[in-house]
């Protein structure tokens, strides 16, 4: 830009030029900061009819039915991972399995529920954030949140596969099909599919003895509390399927011995998934989070420095100004042209 | 302030065809290959990516590290234009050619890593917008940025085409561009850092804080001096030119004064959250967050005097230093440190690297066949010419 060189003879002194350009950068971060604490978003909490999944560990027989159910009504193909392929052994979740029963072994394995020289089991699936990454990350809204159920929803064609959902989740849940020259992200949208026919989420429907329990989260936190209350190895009623509505299918059983925390009560606002555990929930593979989610402090950045596009407008009216006044016309000179300093 | 000409801009001329634009050539065919077979098989065709390590060089190098390299037109203008630093008005077009380059290969680059890439219209239908999105905002900024960009350094090819008063109606509003130009990089380069704050916990705590934006914003700064410094000594010594030291000498100074903010937030940061302790256990996340600092700190010692400052071998070696450092600091953010459970690897595949290799191939072939062809680097006094290839 040979003709748009800078001059300083519209004020003559470069060293006060200077000091203006370093004042409205100063003016332009000084904003920035004033505003950080009116644009402060709180962490979201989950909508009063919120549905979810109840989760006992203690409960859990590790038959993976839910597995396969989950494979069923989503119509997902089979994951081998033996060499004589027959059937569906999926080793995580991935895009093509939703929902997976992981092991958690110690030692010689001989007492169910034990941390030490003992096993457990825990299932693996969307926890449904009550503020979830996910749907904070994505661009496009492709991944949204449902104002009444809380459902976190996948909509494929609005997605642009640029898989920040997959490394925003702290769970590691959304996952995407990278053998495909067309994959989607794939993830448990708890069945909502299957409502409209009467059903629920498909590894609640099958779990023979309760572990999976569908339901609103409010009746599923009641449920998990009442849990937590009870004195290990006394007997009491577990109810099974589904906890707000559909007949009676609870038996008695042995209670187990729980850790006294209902994991997602807290966690990064709530989960709408909730899971108890015997074993320490970090030994399982669930992560400690603060109940502060990162969605609200990206989204407090975010909005603190382009809420409104006030700052970047007020930014670009400040570099506006002083561009035109240091950027100097003039007309074809020769290459002649005298630089000033 | 001595009075100094500013030989204006004018093509290096001279052949296309050499060993250096022929690798580049090979380089890109290749490229074009890979990116044929990734778009009929898949992302796991050709790449290693996963699950665990969704983001691998295709996104990280090519378009964080790529952008944050494609600092230098942003980081002159505003000495330039905005600071009113007319004496570094020699160094505006080189550098901004680098960021033209820079961003738009950027920009071709994250095309083809997206999974779904025919939807990429999608984020710039306001039905799709999501403005809580750090992504939404990076990828809008960067494309508007790229469109800025080409208007600036439209100029240079109008001059070429003899469109003198296209050129004039553009110059009289070009200023907005340019303010625009210095506004949209230090938004998504900020943003850029902001990225790694919904992920929580995954980063680890040396690189996991809510000054990221300033962070990520100061370090494309210094990076932008740091390719500045790189570049004029790689363009001399290539086409047998002399190294502009009287403008790279005041300009490292200024660019140190950055580093040293720099290095203040960030350390201040690291003790204020009292997670120093990170930084002295035996790992090997400990060792690359030191390599990276070390590589902040090295030009201090390298050109912290104006005599350093005047021997090119040294502008040039910090130059490296200071580029490594930004690499490196992205690198650990997304990838090294980024730890999203246990039995996750991730490490680019061949084909992965050929993109990658490509990719800049692209650019230097293109930084020639520009400034060979079109006025950008300043006309050399006749005596300081002995030979051109």
């Amino acid at each position: 830009m040979r003709t748009t060189r800078p001059d300083v003879s519209a004020d003559g002194n470069p060293r006060r030029q200077f000091l203006k350009g370093c004042a409205a950068a100063g003016a332009a971060v000084a904003a920035g900061s004033v505003s950080t604490t009116a644009a402060a978003r709180e962490t979201y909490q989950r909508p009063p009819e919120a549905l979810g999944l109840l989760y006992d560990a203690t409960l859990c027989i590790g038959c993976k039915a839910c597995v396969a159910a989950c494979k069923r009504a989503n119509d997902n193909p089979a994951v081998f991972s033996t060499a004589d392929k027959l059937w569906d052994t999926p080793l995580d979740t991935s895009g093509y399995t939703f929902n997976i029963i992981k092991m958690y072994r110690s030692g010689t394995m001989t007492t169910k529920d034990d941390e030490t020289n003992g096993y457990a089991f825990m299932k693996t699936s969307c926890m449904h954030c009550a503020d979830p990454s996910c749907v904070s990350a994505c661009p496009v809204t492709a991944m949204v949140k449902d104002p009444t159920t809380g459902i976190v929803a996948y909509d494929p064609e609005a997605c642009v596969g640029c898989r920040y959902c997959v490394v925003a989740c702290p769970f590691g849940i959304p996952k995407y099909q990278y053998d495909s020259p067309t994959g989607k992200i794939g993830k448990c949208e708890l069945c909502r599919h299957r409502y409209k026919d009467g059903h629920y989420s498909a590894c609640a429907e099958v779990c023979p003895t309760g572990a999976t329990l569908f339901g609103r989260t409010s009746d599923l936190m009641s449920e998990a509390k009442r849990r937590l209350a009870l004195q290990p190895g006394s007997v009491t009623t577990y109810p099974r399927g589904n906890l707000s509505g559909g007949p009676d299918q609870g038996y008695e059983g042995y209670v187990g011995n729980y850790k006294q925390h209902v994991y997602g009560e807290t966690e990064y606002g709530g989960t709408q998934v909730l899971k108890l555990s015997a074993v320490d929930f970090e030994k399982v593979g669930m992560p400690c989070l603060s109940p502060k989610s990162s969605a609200s402090t990206s989204e407090t950045i975010q909005h603190t420095l382009y809420g409104g596009l006030l700052m970047p407008f007020a930014v670009l009216g400040a570099m506006t100004y002083i561009a035109k006044r240091n950027v100097h016309h003039e007309d074809d000179a020769p290459a002649d042209e005298p630089g000033k300093e | 302030m001595s009075a100094q000409q500013h030989a204006a801009p004018a093509p290096i001329g001279g052949s296309l065809f050499n060993a250096t634009t022929l690798v580049c050539g090979v380089l890109i065919a290749v490229m074009a290959t890979i990116i044929v077979v990734r778009l009929f098989f898949g992302l796991a065709s050709t790449t290693n990516v996963n699950d665990g390590y969704s983001w691998g060089i295709w996104v990280v190098v090519d378009v964080f590290i790529g952008s944050a390299l494609a600092c230098g037109g942003f980081c002159m203008a505003l000495l330039v234009y905005i600071f009113n630093k007319g004496k570094y008005h020699p160094l505006v077009r080189p550098a901004l050619l680098g960021s033209l380059f820079g961003y738009t290969l950027a920009g071709a680059a994250i095309t083809f890593d997206l999974g779904r890439w025919w939807n990429f219209w999608h984020i710039f239908w306001p039905g799709y917008f999501n403005v809580n999105s750090v992504m939404f905002e990076v990828a809008a900024c960067i494309t508007l940025y790229i469109i800025v960009m080409w208007i600036e350094f439209s100029p240079v090819f109008l001059e070429k085409l003899g469109l003198r008063d296209a050129r004039r109606q553009l110059e009289k509003v070009l200023y907005i561009f340019i303010a625009l130009g210095v506004v949209l990089p230090m938004m998504h380069q900020a943003s850029l850092g902001t990225m790694l704050v919904v992920m929580g916990g995954q980063v680890h705590p040396l690189w996991q804080t809510p000054v990221l934006p300033l962070l990520y914003l100061l370090s494309a700064i210094t990076l932008g001096y740091g390719v500045i410094l790189f570049e004029s000594c790689v363009a001399a010594s290539a086409y047998r030119r002399q190294v502009e030291v009287p403008l790279l000498n005041p300009m490292a100074r200024v660019m140190l004064g950055i580093m040293a903010v720099f290095l203040v937030v960030r350390f201040a940061d690291i003790l204020l959250r009292g997670v120093i302790g990170e930084a002295f256990k035996p790992t090997y996340i400990a060792l690359t967050f030191w390599v990276e600092n070390g590589c902040l700190i090295a030009p201090f010692l390298l050109i912290g005097t104006t005599e350093a400052r005047r021997n090119p071998a040294r502008l040039f070696l910090a130059g490296i230093a200071v580029m490594l450092s930004g690499i490196l600091l992205r690198l650990n953010g997304f990838l090294i440190s980024f730890d999203t459970g246990p039995g996750w690897r991730y490490f680019p595949s061949v084909p992965e690297l050929l993109v990658t290799l490509g990719i800049f191939a692209a650019e230097v072939f293109g930084y020639i066949y520009i400034t060979r062809r079109f006025p950008v680097l300043p006309r050399e006094e006749p005596h300081a010419q002995p030979a051109r290839n």
